[in-house]
């Protein structure tokens, strides 16, 4: 978490590809100094350069005295904002935060860590994705989280790439940027499917639709406490007696393993297979039952709880990434 | 691209801004236009304060096409100073009835900024740049809050001081460009008509009866500054336009026609005595002429001294400007030419029937003894200063003299020149000023407007040209009321001031030196006095590029004075303990180690020891003194070794990665 971005080399420093793109993805946390902190007038700076010539060819062709004073002034005006503005990031920290899972067609947030390492408050610090306008935030002094959403339409790894820290606080006329790319990235999983219902393979008896029926009736057997049981179940007497952590086990849990496998659905196309399986995976999880998943390159043991669900769903979302 | 929607507060800022703008301008527009700007300005108000709708886009097109219209209409045109500045102000107006974007709402401020420099044109006193730094604060404060899109109203403390803080930043910068930024002399193009207003001063003619405006303004004609010892309070005539040509009513100056080569320079005189030099910084006027006191010895180049002792400037004075001069009070101007006499004894053949009987009947005298007769007339007869003066008829100097005998100093000077010529005495009419407030403070003096004054000149054989002062004959108790004695006062013996009235004549005086040095150094400041000033400073030695140099390099020390307060004083504290220990911050910041807002020294230094095993032995020996200092057993041994710790303290920037796996 603490490990820094290693200062830039002259050569990098000098790569005029950092000016328009940033560099590539680095690890760790980013601090904003004069070598990564670039400034140009903005449209509005123009604008103001243009008045300013035009007051000067007043104050010039009347010979007056207090003209020539103004614009002096607005010259200075604009030359201490350079400093201002460049000051505004001058020393912010970037860090990347964790994003957590989305399915796809959801957006992705990825929250950054701004530290402010001063005690001044820094004004209309502007965090964007290329192409998107983004929001501005104020900076109190440490620790300030803000976070960038990007959609995330196909399932795998969504990478948040190159975004901008930027400002034009205090007047506008010129804006103050820093391109970074800390590598984030966010585990998409593969939309669920659409059509509810779990696999015939548990059901014969229950026509699909897995209600109250299951896992509760009947006392059946007791099996070692797996992480991810549901308290309720696990034997609280047995605890009581020093003798381990043991969940109860009912009828027709321990008889059928529930097993999510490719197989189960031939002819049909491997990313719809993986959404159908992904929908399997929440329904079996939502009822609470122990599930195993087979893919072709994997296969995960039955098991219930929050972390065999993303083991499975992780699984499913990385399918075919070579490893 | 700023596409946003202008913030609400950085709106109402904007709002306030231009009409703090805007209402100098407001003052000085016909009723009709500024009638409209205040109702444009209202709507936009009520727009922000009452949720009022905007107007649509036809609506502002068409309020845009009339009120150019009625720009047009008052001014008939919509260029020049004043119609342009109109307009300005008219489309200032409407452009803030469409501020949708931030970029809308920053270019309508910078077109602020613009608009007050055109006020300018109207005035530069000490107040107007009072008004300036205020304003310009005011507009930068407006841009701060346009552009922090999370501003409310509590946020205004912090745009004041953050505008107040670039501003004065800027003054240094600001400072060193006014005086070193090459000033190129103008104009660059030609200046529209009305560029410098409406003359202030004295006309370029007399009917009796317009000098009274300026008697009622205490504005400053010119100010004066001595070499030696100020003149007398008798000898203070200031020689102004001189008229020759009447028709009974109305004095006028030499035609063209009646200027010949003759005219163009002084006629030669003798002086007896030293003369007086002194420095007079004329206000500018829009005439062609300057003041001197009589009679002028020497002029500047470029000023012309005529053939009656005028000085003309080749240009009209549309700047306030300082002139070298000097004078001979004492002299003998004998030289007259035969055509000079008779223009000096023109008179209407048919007008004024009784004065120049009465002229007549002074055959016998000589011209001595009939000046004398005349002055005696004045004195002798009820006649009474006064600046109402009822009204005079076709024979207009026979109706002053025999009957309604009220007049001020030009009915005396036109009166008495109308004897004199009428008695065979070459006379002419001269105006000016008469008399001088001396500023203790500036040790300068000043004239004013309300000083006008206009006496005559009488040639006299064997003596030359004689002023001769036929108001000054008039004792104060015919003056008729006390308005009338203080304006009086500029031609007889000073009257004492109320005692009440002394601090507050101080203070005057404190004002106009404070305004004088402003005129001198800031207004009169121009390519001239830029030169003689780097010339001093050894600066021209290398040339122009050499002065530019010179700017340049200064310019970078002022910036670079400049960025180091706003760089690095701006994160330090006066606690030395803090300053030292921010400064081991810093270093570890350096090396991405930050440490958290929850996280205090002791704990920071613990998580870094995990981190970096290689500075946990120094991070923590400043960490226990700085504890122990802050905490309270701490002594002056403690103090020395933390400091040098701290001072000391310099972690390597080495890959960290080999601690962490």
């Amino acid at each position: 978490m603490t490990k820094t971005a290693a200062p830039l080399g002259w050569r990098q420093r000098l790569n005029p590809a950092r000016f328009l793109r940033g560099l590539g993805p680095e690890a760790g946390p980013v601090t904003l100094n004069r070598a990564r902190i670039f400034i140009l007038p903005t449209r509005q700076g123009l604008a103001y350069a243009l008045v300013l010539f035009a007051i000067l060819a007043g104050a010039v062709n009347y010979e007056n005295s207090l003209a020539y004073a103004l614009v002096f002034t607005l010259v200075g005006l604009g030359v201490v904002s350079i400093l201002h503005t460049y000051r505004n990031l001058q020393g912010l920290v970037i860090r990347a935060g964790r994003p957590l899972p989305v399915f796809a067609g959801e957006r992705a947030l990825f929250p950054i860590g701004i530290v402010n390492p001063t005690r001044r408050r820094r004004y209309a610090v502007v965090l964007s994705l290329p192409g998107t306008a983004g929001s501005a935030v104020d900076l109190a002094a440490g620790e300030n989280w803000v976070e960038l959403s990007q959609a995330a339409p196909l399932r795998g790894r969504l990478f948040l790439g190159r975004f901008v820290v930027a400002t034009r606080f205090p007047l506008g006329l010129l804006r103050a940027w820093s391109h970074i790319d800390l590598g984030m990235q966010c585990l998409v999983y593969p939309a669920p499917a659409l059509l509810r219902g779990l696999p015939p393979t548990l059901s014969g008896s229950d026509g699909g639709d897995g209600d109250r029926g299951f896992g509760h009736e009947e006392f059946a057997a007791l099996r070692p406490y797996r992480v991810g049981d549901t308290l309720s179940h696990v034997h609280w007497k047995a605890v009581a007696r020093e003798q381990g952590m043991q969940t109860k086990q009912f009828s027709g849990e321990a008889a059928q393993e529930l097993w999510l496998a490719w197989e189960l659905l031939p002819g049909t196309a491997p990313e719809l297979r993986l959404r159908r399986l992904c929908r399997w995976v929440l329904e079996a999880d939502g009822a609470g039952l122990a599930y195993g998943l087979t893919l072709p390159d994997r296969r995960i043991e039955p098991a219930i709880g929050a972390a065999h669900r993303r083991v499975c769903l992780e699984a499913l979302a990385l399918f075919g990434e070579s490893r | 691209m700023n596409l946003a929607e202008p913030p609400p507060s950085g709106r109402l800022w904007l709002l306030g801004a231009l009409t703090a703008v805007t209402v100098p301008q407001l003052v000085r527009l016909p009723i009709a236009l500024s009638t409209i700007c205040v109702l444009l300005l209202g709507w936009r108000y009520g727009v922000e304060l009452r949720g009022w709708r905007l107007p649509s886009r036809a609506l502002r097109l068409l309020l845009t096409g009339c009120g150019a219209l009625a720009v047009l209409f008052v001014y008939h045109t919509l260029f020049g100073r004043d119609a342009g500045l109109a307009l300005l102000t008219v489309m200032l107006c409407l452009k803030l009835l469409e501020l949708r974007t931030v970029r809308d709402a920053m270019v309508t401020a910078f077109l602020g900024y613009f608009l007050l420099a055109g006020g300018f044109l109207y005035g530069q006193s000490l107040w107007v740049g009072i008004y300036l730094l205020a304003m310009a604060w005011l507009l930068t404060t407006t841009l701060v809050a346009l552009n922090h899109p999370a501003g409310n109203r509590k946020c205004a403390g912090i745009y004041l001081r953050q505008g107040g803080m670039l501003l004065l930043q800027a003054l240094p910068l600001m400072a060193l460009l006014f005086v070193l930024f090459p000033r190129i002399p103008g104009p660059l193009w030609g200046l529209p008509k009305d560029a410098f207003g409406g003359h202030t001063g004295l006309s370029n003619h007399m009917t009796l009866a317009n000098i009274t405006q300026l008697a009622d303004s205490e504005a400053v004609a010119f100010r004066v500054q001595f070499d030696g010892p100020v003149p007398a309070a008798n000898e203070l005539y200031w020689r102004g336009p001189v008229f020759w040509v009447t028709d009974g009513r109305r004095w006028d100056p030499l035609a063209a026609g009646q200027r010949g080569e003759w005219y163009r320079r002084p006629p030669p005189y003798t002086a007896y005595g030293k003369p007086v030099r002194y420095t007079l910084t004329l206000e500018p006027d829009n005439e062609k002429w300057l003041f001197a006191l009589d009679l002028p010895a020497s002029a500047p180049p470029h000023v012309r001294v005529t053939e009656d002792f005028q000085l003309r400037l080749p240009q009209r004075a549309a700047q306030r400007r300082r002139f070298a001069l000097s004078s001979y009070l004492h002299y003998r101007a004998e030289a007259i030419t035969p055509r000079e006499r008779s223009l000096a004894l023109q008179l209407p053949p048919r007008a004024n029937p009784r004065t120049r009987a009465l002229a007549r009947s002074w055959d016998k005298l000589s011209d001595a003894e009939i000046v004398q007769q005349a002055l005696d007339y004045f004195r002798n007869n009820p006649f009474y200063y006064t600046r109402r003066p009822p009204p005079l008829g076709d024979n207009a100097i026979d109706d002053f003299l025999f009957t309604t005998r009220r007049g001020f100093c030009e009915h005396y000077a036109a009166a008495f020149t109308t004897l004199m010529r009428a008695a065979g005495i070459p006379a002419r009419v001269v105006t000016g000023y008469q008399g001088g407030e001396v500023n203790p403070i500036g040790g300068y003096m000043i004239v004013r407007q309300s000083m006008a004054h206009a006496w005559s000149e009488v040639y006299l054989k064997g003596r030359g040209w004689v002023r001769v002062d036929p108001t000054a004959v008039i004792p104060p108790q015919r003056v008729e009321s006390t308005e009338d004695l203080q304006r009086f006062r500029s031609t007889a013996p000073i009257i004492p001031l109320n005692v009440e009235l002394a601090w507050l004549a101080h203070l005057r005086d404190g004002l106009d030196a404070l305004n004088n040095a402003w005129n001198q150094w800031v207004l009169g400041y121009n390519n001239i006095r830029q030169q003689r000033l780097l010339q001093r400073l050894g600066l021209l030695r290398f040339g122009w590029s050499g002065a530019a140099a010179v700017l340049a390099a200064a310019f970078a020390a002022v910036l670079g004075l400049v960025a180091l307060q706003i760089l690095v004083r701006g994160e330090t504290t006066k606690d030395p303990l803090l300053r030292l220990y921010r400064r081991v911050e810093r270093r570890l910041e350096r090396l991405g180690l930050v440490r958290n807002p929850y996280e205090g020294p002791q704990t920071f230094a613990r998580r870094i020891a995990t981190l970096r095993p290689d500075i946990a032995p120094a991070l923590s020996t400043i960490t226990d003194l700085y504890v122990a200092l802050r905490y309270g057993h701490g002594g002056m041994t403690e103090l020395t070794r933390f400091r040098q710790a701290a001072l000391r303290f310099r972690p390597s920037r080495r890959t960290t990665d080999s601690y962490v796996s």
